[in-house]
């Protein structure tokens, strides 16, 4: 015993105990989140997971799942060895084979596909954080068909905001939690910023800044907030138009900001019937055009000296009218439509509250503006002596953007920002390196290899700026890719459509698929819309007995419901065994004052036959011999990930990391490998920060010592107007198309729906699953939220996090319990058009009164996740999944419109409409159940006693 | 709260056993024969044994019991730990002394019987004392044990008595004339129930948590989806219905049964044996009393999942 | 040795916990962090049976629950709920215990079970009104929150980590430690600033942790303030204002 302190009746406690040999520190995989962990050793094993204080990112705090990292490292659902199956698809047969066996077998599969015709690859991956390594691959493979996981998650958010201004909630910004005075967050319960949103709120809190949170579900974010907005989901764009349009009312917007930083005084073309009725008037230069109070002529935009006018007709060179687009706005919204009294029916919103948040929108915007003392000059060389702020900010995520008006909907917020000047401002919303990054410097979407064998030309996934820029075929009409993105289905697809790959491939419509390549996704569960559907199209077979998807390869980590459906498993390593990079080239971690991206490394070594998927990719890259993978010698360019993430460059001195790059490691962003970058890493805690020098941190859409110190740290290649966009010319051109006057032009079964959703002002539409039949067959919304401590399917088999989360009820409005008959911990069909589920309810009051909602993807399948075939999952969790359909009710147009938005091709998950009835179950458990599967991993332990052996 | 065999068991044959040591050690007349004596001690002795030896069933680490002992100036457990064993020891001594001397036994009799008294008190009082359990929390509760222990004790040992030196009647009204009134206690005991609930001693959703100035108080989710130690120790419900069911059995068990035997054999001057009958009834109406002593009870734990 | 588990003389210094209802989101974190600390730490393992079965359960010495509150006339708010051992001042659960396993420190009031003196009998479980003591399914010895007493004096971390792992990893900061007895300490005045209080006093238990209320919420029907439409509605037509907006800009 030795620093222990003595206890009363002279007890012996040892109060200064060992705690570990070593700590090594990397980065949390739990989740998106991407904190920064310190991992303390012990006798070789994990012995404890704590954040780190370092970290940009978590600031030494760690959530629930974070903390169960010793479980899930632990695991008995890992798999342990590749895997080719022997049983029938879905059966869960499989025997154990040697990775030359697998690498070989998959390089024969797809170098046979490469050869014949590249597209009947489908190379899809999930939430990993290598999409700059897969899209690359993938690029170099020559498969158009190419996405990760963004358009079932929250494409409408990113898309939105990128169209709009260059960045987005999503991961791509924050609040100004220091300095905003109102803050208003839509639709999150955890988000990919969980714990930045959690340090946020509670610094709000400690700052006595009041939260207003809209969310039909008041747990959570929403339950410490200090107002609940209980909005009836999909509404929310009409929420916040009712809003502009009280605030236009009251002329309550900052005029200044909208004439320096958006394009609010460009004119728009006003000559109905022409082919550019409603597009932008330019000059001879493409430059567009305003209307000059001064002069009263119209001149190009920018022009020094020019003080632009925001309303009135302005006469063109060529005679015709155009208005500014603020005056197109202001009409618009000021149409009585759009006023509280008209929208709170729908909204469930009264509208005594819209006008009162209206006006504390305003009131904290205007009377209570910060200003820091910082000058700065923007890109005209203009000097500003001051930062000025309108310190109201705003976060969504996925409860706005995952409907099918999700994409205006998130434009209507952005508006709204835009309107009071919080984008990037002292106390708004503020970008995080490396956003801003505007249209003009992403990329196009790119479709075409010169011929089989050869690379893309470019990346797969872009941002469309018109009919011009869809993957289409010579016919106009079909799609290019599998998912049909960038088709008339999804033109604005900037993240593909994961969820449609499967039930297209299945009927062949585009084209059928030979090999499907997966990674890290669970499509034959938790992250597809009508699952049991899925399943069955994975396991279907022609007339000839052959599978309708060829072949099927997919790397997991462990023994989830979608490794049972793969021909052949390549095991991947867990978070805390491989080399991972957080790179500025894909989902970058930076936070508004810094820049920063991180790593993993192998902090433990795998006791298992199995290879970080990254390394293995490159490996077939090589078998394959794809451009850019081979050595000189015909060796492989890249020994292994690790590798690759030092000498791989993008351009020539951008690489994946940031940090610590030229010979010494001096030079940061861009230069030369430097072969001891990732030793420098693992030094300074996994991690690499650089801060933003202070000219810099705000305004940065128009700052220009923003822009110089992006070109130079490599963020971005030139200096680049970033113009808000609060009336989106690709829309417009979207809706010429379909009025038939521009080419190509949608099919005329899509000209209807693109004239009425493109709209190049943010709109609301009702969304499209019951959206005629609001109070008809399906009363109720029901949605998901995800429980804080689980993450998606891959929780469960976590030994502690399932005690927390091991089944789910619905929670259903008592109202509509009493309605029905209900009473906590009964039985309940719960009814879709597309089908039904039983499950157990819980009543519950905090919700809107037309919702019912349950916790995500608690449900498992039995004989996955090496969980008992009658685990609570099985028996009593659910998915909503289940009566999700992938596609819309049919209209009798002879279409099966896709459940996703119109314009982007986001999966609509919320859209969901329902009825419930009270049911029997006398076996107490959910339906549909179905048939367990083998397993694929060893029985696991019945009991866990973990850490004994470091105290007795 | 859960009602565990090993506790059910644990009180009701250690109530009997010290409840007939307790009058053997007060003289109650046995049979005057050395080997009835014998049997009757070891019946006595060995229901309270056996009831003591049901309790550490219930104890994680049985091997460890013998650390119970050393707290019995604060825990009402311990003392019962001690008084039990001192009371046994004190009752072998008492059986063999008058067994096998002819030394005056009265007085150890007198001490063996206010130790198993005390027991009986102790035993009751590890349950009387808890504050979290109002059902419990009340002087009745070691009233109604002591009645239990006396009546079923004394059903016993009169089956096992000498008859002549009181006379059967006598025998058969002093059984009813405890039995009855111990089971009055416990109808008292169960009116207080009643009434002596959580929520009368204000303790609600609304005081457990403390947010009761809000507004009304409703658990939406357990902070596990499954079980845990507390909520299969201390959440345990009943329905009420099958509740008043038990209760009724229970005393037409536990004491209509053993009262109209007595009654029998008084009336009908029956040999008192047959009021061993009377005491197998009562022991097995103690038994449903005893679980329903358990399983009606609310812990405030419950307040916190329910 | 003496050991007794009659109650020590009070003493000045109480550590303890204050958690803050306002903030807490529910998340979990503490008690997921709490398990994995504690199950390698004082009193290791916290065990786990049926641990990928159909009745997973196992020792926690931290829980969150979830309560709704409904207010007479403004819409339901939910309230989530952590609770771990409060360390009472009059802590029954030491005086129940008939091994002297229970105890109270009298130098900084913690409360601790010594397992190798516990029988598992239960009662100290039974006497805590609060449900903060657990029976480990598989030590079969009671466990409860050590107040992470193998940290928070512990020479082998830097001084900033000598708190205990649920307030350190709280990512809502909604948990604070230190001294309670302290009127000076920075959480004794955070109970006097914001009424900090004691779960269920009726229990008499008088514990050392103290919660923080949820503030006051805002109710949706609170009285709106006029937008500043001074310039608004004005006759010079829908956008009269923005000719004046734009003069003031020059
Ligand atoms: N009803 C409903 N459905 C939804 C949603 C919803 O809100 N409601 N949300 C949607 C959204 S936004 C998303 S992102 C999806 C998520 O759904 P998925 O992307 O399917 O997410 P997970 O269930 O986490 O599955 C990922 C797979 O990765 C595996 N994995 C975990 N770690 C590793 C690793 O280190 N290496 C490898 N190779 N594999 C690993 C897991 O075992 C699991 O099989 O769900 C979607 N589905
Ligand atoms: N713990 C944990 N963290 C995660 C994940 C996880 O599985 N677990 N998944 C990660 C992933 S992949 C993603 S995409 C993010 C997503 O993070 P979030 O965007 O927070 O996703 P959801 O949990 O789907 O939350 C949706 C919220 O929107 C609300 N909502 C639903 N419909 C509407 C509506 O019409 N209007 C409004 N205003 N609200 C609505 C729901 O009640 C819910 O609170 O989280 C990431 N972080
Ligand atoms: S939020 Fe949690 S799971 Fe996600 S990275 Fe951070 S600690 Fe890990
Ligand atoms: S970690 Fe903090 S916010 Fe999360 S449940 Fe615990 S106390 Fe609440
Ligand atoms: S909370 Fe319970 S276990 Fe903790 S000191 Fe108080 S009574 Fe004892
Ligand atoms: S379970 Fe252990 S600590 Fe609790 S009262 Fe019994 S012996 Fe004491
Ligand atoms: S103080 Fe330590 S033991 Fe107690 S709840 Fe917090 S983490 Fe757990
Ligand atoms: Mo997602």
């Amino acid at each position: 015993m030795a620093a222990g302190l003595r206890g009363s009746g002279d007890r012996p406690v040892e109060t200064s105990p060992h705690v570990s040999d070593e700590v090594r520190r990397t980065t949390c995989y739990m989740c998106a989140c991407r904190c920064g962990i310190n991992v303390h050793l012990r006798d070789g094993k994990v012995r404890y997971i704590e954040g780190n204080r370092d970290h940009p990112v978590n600031r030494g705090v760690l959530c629930a799942k974070g903390s169960a990292g010793i479980m899930q490292h632990y695991s008995p659902a890992r798999l342990s060895k590749p895997l080719l199956r022997t049983g029938e698809r879905g059966s869960g047969q499989f025997r154990e084979i040697e990775w030359e066996e697998a690498l070989a077998l998959a390089a024969d599969w797809l170098g046979e596909v490469r050869r014949r015709d590249p597209k009947k690859l489908a190379f899809f991956t999930g939430r990993d954080q290598s999409q700059s390594l897969t899209s690359w691959w993938a690029q170099q493979y020559g498969t158009p068909n190419y996405a990760a996981h963004g358009g079932f998650c929250s494409v409408n958010m990113a898309a939105a905001g990128i169209y709009t201004f260059g960045g987005a909630f999503w991961e791509f910004g924050a609040v100004d939690w220091e300095l905003t005075r109102l803050f208003l967050i839509f639709g999150v319960a955890e988000d990919h910023d969980s714990n930045p949103i959690k340090l946020g709120l509670s610094r709000l809190k400690e700052r006595g800044v009041r939260t207003i949170a809209v969310n039909p579900v008041r747990t959570g974010y929403s339950a410490v907030a200090d107002e609940w907005v209980a909005i009836t989901p999909g509404t929310d764009g009409l929420f916040v138009l009712a809003i502009v349009h009280e605030l236009i009312k009251a002329g309550q917007v900052d005029v200044d900001y909208l004439l320096r930083y958006t394009n609010a005084a460009w004119l728009v073309i006003d000559d109905q019937g022409a082919a550019d009725h409603g597009l932008f008037a330019r000059d001879g230069d493409g430059r567009p055009l305003v209307l000059d109070r001064t002069s009263g002529k119209v001149v190009a935009a920018g022009e020094a000296g020019v003080r632009p006018h925001l309303k009135g007709r302005a006469v063109l060179a060529d005679g015709r009218g155009a208005v500014p687009v603020f005056e197109l706005l202001a009409r618009q919204y000021l149409d009585p439509g759009n006023s509280p009294e008209a929208t709170a029916s729908v909204t469930g919103v009264s509208a005594e509250q819209t006008r009162r948040i209206a006006a504390e929108i305003a009131r904290a915007a205007f009377a209570e503006e910060v200003v820091i003392d910082q000058p700065w000059t923007d890109l005209n060389g203009e000097r500003h002596d001051r930062m000025i702020g309108r310190p109201v900010s705003f976060h969504a995520m996925r409860g706005i953007s995952a409907h099918s008006n999700g994409f205006q909907t998130c434009r209507a917020l952005h508006l709204l920002q835009i309107l009071i000047g919080s984008i990037d401002t002292p106390g708004g919303f503020r970008f995080e390196p490396p956003y801003p990054r505007p249209i003009a410097i992403q990329p196009r979407p790119h479709r075409k290899a010169s011929e089989p064998g050869r690379p893309l030309s470019g990346p797969h996934l872009g941002f469309p700026e018109g009919p011009h820029d869809l993957l289409l075929e010579a016919d106009g009409a079909t799609p290019v890719r599998i998912d049909k993105a960038f088709s008339w289905d999804a033109p604005l697809a900037a993240h593909g459509l994961m969820h449609m790959v499967i039930a297209n491939a299945h009927t062949r419509d585009p084209y059928g698929i030979d090999v499907l390549f997966l990674y890290m996704a669970n499509m034959a569960w938790n992250s597809s819309m009508n699952t049991a559907g899925v399943m069955k199209m994975l396991a279907d077979k022609d007339a000839n007995g052959d599978y309708l998807i060829g072949k099927i390869i997919y790397s997991d980590a462990y023994d989830s419901e979608m490794v049972a459906y793969a021909d052949l498993v390549l095991p991947d390593t867990t978070y805390l065994e491989r080399h991972d990079c957080i790179s500025l080239l894909d989902r970058p971690i930076g936070e508004p004052d810094s820049m920063a991206d991180a790593i993993r490394w192998p902090v433990v070594t795998p006791d298992r036959d199995v290879r970080a998927f990254q390394s293995v990719l490159l490996d077939l890259g090589h078998r394959l011999a794809l451009p850019g993978m081979t050595a000189e010698d015909g060796g492989p360019r890249y020994r292994d990930y690790a590798d690759y993430i030092v000498r791989h460059e993008r351009r020539p001195g951008i690489g994946p990391l940031a940090g610590w790059r030229g010979a010494n490691g001096e030079k940061t962003g861009r230069g030369e490998p430097n072969p001891d970058q990732l030793s420098r890493y693992i030094e300074h805690g996994g991690f690499f920060e650089k801060a933003v020098p202070a000219e810099a941190r705000y305004y940065r859409h128009a700052n220009r010592a923003w822009q110089e110190w992006a070109v130079e740290h490599g963020l971005q290649e030139r200096v680049v107007d970033n113009v808000f966009q609060l009336y989106l010319e690709p829309l417009r051109k979207f809706q010429l198309a379909a009025e038939g006057r521009i080419e190509p032009s949608p099919p005329p079964s899509h000209r209807a729906r693109i004239a009425r959703c493109f709209t190049p002002l943010p709109t609301w539409y009702p969304p499209f699953e019951g959206g005629a039949d609001a109070g008809g067959e399906y009363p109720f919304h029901a949605i998901t939220q995800r429980p804080a401590a689980m993450y998606h399917s891959w929780g469960s088999q976590n030994a502690w996090l399932r005690q927390i989360h091991g089944h789910s009820p619905l929670f259903v409005p008592s109202a509509i319990c009493e309605a029905a008959g209900l009473k906590d911990d009964d039985w309940a069909w719960l009814t879709s058009a597309h089908g039904r589920i039983r499950v157990q309810v819980r009543r519950s009051e905090a919700v809107n009164a037309k919702t019912m909602w349950t916790w995500n993807a608690i449900g498992k399948r039995g004989g996955a996740w090496a969980l008992a075939p009658d685990a609570p999952e099985v028996r009593r969790g659910f998915l909503l999944n289940h009566i999700i359909s992938e596609l819309l009710p049919a209209k009798g147009d002879g279409m099966r419109w896709s459940n996703s938005d119109p314009i982007t091709g986001q999966a609509a998950w919320f859209d969901l409409r329902v009825r419930i009835e009270k049911a029997a179950a006398p076996d107490a458990v959910v339906l549909p159940q179905f048939a367990p599967r083998q397993s694929a991993v060893p029985p696991a332990p019945a009991t866990v006693a973990y850490g004994g052996e470091w105290t007795s | 709260m859960h009602p565990a065999v090993s506790v059910i068991l644990f009180t009701v044959t250690s109530g009997a056993g010290f409840g007939a040591i307790a009058l053997i050690g007060a003289g109650y007349p046995l049979r005057d024969h050395p080997l009835a004596v014998l049997l009757t001690a070891m019946a006595a002795g060995g229901l309270a044994v056996a009831g003591l030896v049901a309790s550490t069933f219930h104890l994680g680490h049985p091997e460890r019991a013998w650390r119970a002992f050393s707290q019995w100036r604060s825990s009402w457990l311990s003392r019962e730990g001690v008084l039990a064993v001192a009371a046994l020891v004190g009752f072998g001594l008492h059986t063999l002394a008058r067994l096998f001397t002819d030394w005056p036994v009265a007085g150890i009799g007198w001490a063996v019987s206010a130790l198993s008294l005390a027991t009986i008190f102790s035993t009751a009082m590890i349950y009387a004392q808890l504050r979290t359990v109002p059902h419990w929390h009340s002087a009745l509760t070691p009233a109604a044990y002591l009645g239990f222990g006396l009546a079923s004790g004394f059903l016993l040992v009169a089956a096992a008595g000498n008859v002549s030196a009181l006379g059967g009647v006598s025998v058969a009204l002093i059984a009813m004339a405890l039995v009855v009134p111990a089971w009055a206690v416990k109808i008292a005991w169960w009116q207080r129930a009643a009434s002596a609930t959580l929520a009368a001693r204000d303790m609600t959703a609304e005081s457990a948590t403390g947010l009761g100035a809000i507004g009304r108080v409703r658990l939406l989710e357990r902070p596990h989806s499954g079980a845990n130690y507390l909520t299969r120790e201390m959440v345990h419900r009943i329905g009420r219905k099958h509740a008043g069911k038990l209760r009724v059995a229970a005393i037409a068990i536990g004491a209509m049964l053993p009262t109209l035997i007595a009654a029998l054999v008084a009336w009908l001057q029956l040999e008192t044996v047959f009021l061993l009958a009377g005491f197998v009834a009562m022991m097995a109406g103690l038994f449903v009393e005893r679980w329903l002593f358990f399983a009606e009870a609310s812990h405030s734990v419950s307040l916190y999942y329910d | 040795m003496d050991v007794v588990t009659s109650l020590p003389a009070p003493g000045q210094k109480r550590l303890g916990l204050v958690i803050d209802l306002d903030i807490c989101v529910g998340c979990h974190a503490c008690a997921v962090n709490c398990k994995e600390w504690n199950t390698g730490g004082h009193g290791a393992p916290l065990a786990d049976i049926d641990a990928y079965g159909a009745r997973p359960e196992g020792t926690w010495l931290n829980r969150i629950h979830t309560f709704e509150v409904t207010p007479k006339d403004a819409p339901a708010q939910i309230v989530h709920f952590p609770k771990s051992c409060l360390h009472c001042q009059d802590a029954p659960c030491v005086t129940v215990c008939p091994t002297g396993a229970s105890y109270k420190r009298a130098e900084d009031g913690i409360v601790l079970v010594e397992e190798d003196r516990c029988i598992g009998c239960g009662l100290c479980a039974w006497a805590c009104p609060y449900g903060a003591r657990e029976m480990d399914p598989v030590a079969r010895v009671m466990k409860k929150c050590t107040l992470c007493i193998d940290r928070i004096y512990n020479e082998h971390l830097p001084q900033i980590d000598r708190v205990p792992a649920c307030v350190r990893t709280c990512p809502a900061h909604a948990r604070h430690f230190g001294d309670l007895g302290d009127p000076d300490s920075e959480v004794s005045r955070k109970v006097a600033a914001r009424g900090g209080y004691d779960l269920m006093p009726q229990a008499g238990t008088r514990p050392v942790n103290k919660y923080l209320p949820p503030r006051p919420k805002t109710r949706p029907d609170r009285p709106a303030p006029q937008l500043p439409q001074a310039e608004a509605g004005e006759a010079t037509g829908f956008l009269g204002w923005l000719d004046r907006a734009l003069e003031r800009l020059g």
